[in-house]
């Protein structure tokens, strides 16, 4: 059990659209440093809860409450900024990866320096890839640039909405191991969407099981495993 | 070979009329055979066009006699009718009449008064109101293009506007290069006719004002200006629409709202 402080608590969450519940009062609670893996069956909902936790889709019911505040009173900028999300296949800008990288604080004025553009793709395992144009970048390198994209705006939570779900076995594996690190190296709290348990016991020591929207199980990952019934 | 076999002026007109709309339905029905269905949208869109310049045509004759006042109401008539068109055109965005009649209103509109108070098109209402109707006519095909091109691009990048959001950007930031590319494309026809001006096309107005008795070179400067006046309002009305339909997609909570039919429906 941990003691460390409750970061992030989905309260109740629900969002409905166009009269179906699409995330079903889903409360869950995340402390500083943990992985919660969120997983389910295609369409339970897992990207839609996670979209509802940065707030880029409205909640319809419940809120979520950042290190002890209602997210509704912070400025979404603000919100963005301290919880950063990675989509399920790397959007990126136009551009060089250290334009990428330096996305992120130049909407708060600040620049990055070039030892930290260096340093965060040195922690993604992409050293020396700072004037490459994203163009040119293989499936693998561009959700590293994605991740380290968030990483770069110093979040206090991040979100990841199934990272490898676009890559081979191996690279996988490569993105599994970096994400560990940097929330390790961080202190990052972390919420991982993966549909793959396997994945999940790897890289989680909480599961969240969402089933058509609802949460149907949520607890230390031994525990979730055996009772679906997959685990050791 | 029409003027020998209907020798009645009205007739001939109307006959004139039916050959052309026969070589447009002639284009639709080869695009039909490509699976392109236009047939119908152009069948009743040439019946109104037609019905609506006819009626027009005649009213235009007794307002060009009538008071200045008369000739501002029609314009501002006109604004709404463009609104109405152009907010078809870019039906699926929230707002979109409201934001066509806005733009169209501010671009025509302080083009159109601005030259007037300047004195480069004379205010009388006969002179005033057929060039209004360019300006106008133009900034609406302007905007439709516009914001149909901003919604369809906004959409078709919707996770890099979306990753802008998350990483902490403004709304503004996260849509502005879908804005520029609108902008500019809406504008292309504007800077192509002012390219290919007496190259590709000898403009209406200027052959009918050279037949009228005015000095070529003078009718042809006079057609450069309304040219670029074109230019000007149909540039301001895009800005100004542009620049309105972009807070139109986003929630207060800086949410992206523009969604395809397909998600919408589902
Ligand atoms: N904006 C929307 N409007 C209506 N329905 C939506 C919207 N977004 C998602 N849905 C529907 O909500 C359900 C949950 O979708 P969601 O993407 O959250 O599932 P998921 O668990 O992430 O699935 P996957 O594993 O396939 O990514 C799906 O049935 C989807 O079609
Ligand atoms: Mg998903």
């Amino acid at each position: 059990m941990s003691f460390a402080p409750v970061v992030l608590r989905a309260d109740r969450l629900s969002r409905e659209v166009g009269g179906r519940l699409l995330v079903d009062d889903v409360s869950v609670e995340v402390r500083q440093g943990d992985v919660l893996a969120v997983v389910g069956p295609s369409g339970a909902g897992k990207s839609s809860f996670l979209r509802l936790l940065n707030r880029l889709d409205e909640p319809t019911g419940g809120t979520v409450w950042l290190d002890g505040q209602d997210y509704r009173s912070l400025p979404p900028r603000e919100l963005r900024r301290r919880v950063g999300m990675v989509m399920q296949t790397p959007a990126l800008f136009d551009g060089t990866v250290a334009d990428n990288l330096r996305f992120g604080p130049r909407q708060r004025g600040a620049d990055l320096p070039d030892d930290e553009v260096a340093g965060l793709l040195r922690q993604v395992g992409l050293a020396g890839f700072a004037g490459r144009q994203v163009e040119r970048l293989s499936g693998g390198e561009a959700q590293r640039v994605a991740i380290a994209r968030a990483v770069a705006n110093a979040p206090e939570v991040l979100l990841l909405d199934e990272p490898t779900s676009a890559l081979d076995e191996a690279s996988k594996r490569e993105i599994e191991a970096l994400v560990a690190g940097v929330v390790r190296a961080r202190g990052l709290t972390c919420l991982v969407i993966t549909h793959d348990l396997a994945q999940a016991a790897r890289v989680a020591g909480r599961v969240l099981v969402l089933e058509a929207g609802r949460a149907r199980r949520v607890g230390p990952v031994e525990e979730v495993l055996r009772a679906e019934g997959t685990g050791p | 070979m029409l003027r020998e076999l209907v020798p009645d002026p009205t007739l001939l007109a109307l006959a004139q009329a039916a050959v052309a709309s026969a070589a447009a339905l002639a284009v639709a029905l080869l695009a039909r055979a490509r699976r392109i269905h236009v047939e119908r949208e152009l069948a009743v869109a040439l019946a109104r066009g037609l019905a609506q310049i006819s009626a027009v045509g005649s009213v235009l004759l007794l307002m060009l006699r009538g008071p200045g006042w008369l000739g501002v109401l029609a314009l501002a008539g006109m604004m709404v009718a463009a609104a109405a068109t152009s907010a078809r055109r870019a039906r699926r965005l929230p707002g979109a009449f409201r934001v066509s009649l806005q733009a169209i209103a501010a671009g025509s509109g302080s083009v159109i008064a601005l030259m007037a108070l300047a004195g480069v098109v004379e205010t009388g209402v006969a002179v005033l109101v057929p060039v209004g109707s360019m300006l106008i006519a133009n900034a609406m095909n302007a905007n439709g293009l516009a914001l149909d091109r901003f919604r369809a691009d906004v959409l078709a990048h919707r996770r890099e506007v979306e990753s802008a959001l998350a990483l902490g950007a403004a709304p503004e930031v996260s849509v502005a290069p879908h804005l520029q590319s609108s902008f500019r494309a809406s504008l292309i026809p504007a800077i192509d006719s002012l390219r290919s001006l007496g190259i590709v096309w000898i403009p209406g107005l200027m052959t009918g004002m050279v037949l009228s008795g005015t000095p070529p070179l003078r009718a042809a400067i006079y057609q450069f200006v309304i040219i670029a006046m074109i230019f000007a309002s149909s540039g301001l009305t895009c800005l100004v629409g542009t620049t309105l339909v972009r807070a139109q997609v986003f929630s207060p909570a800086e949410q992206l709202l523009l969604r395809t039919e397909a998600e919408r429906g589902g």
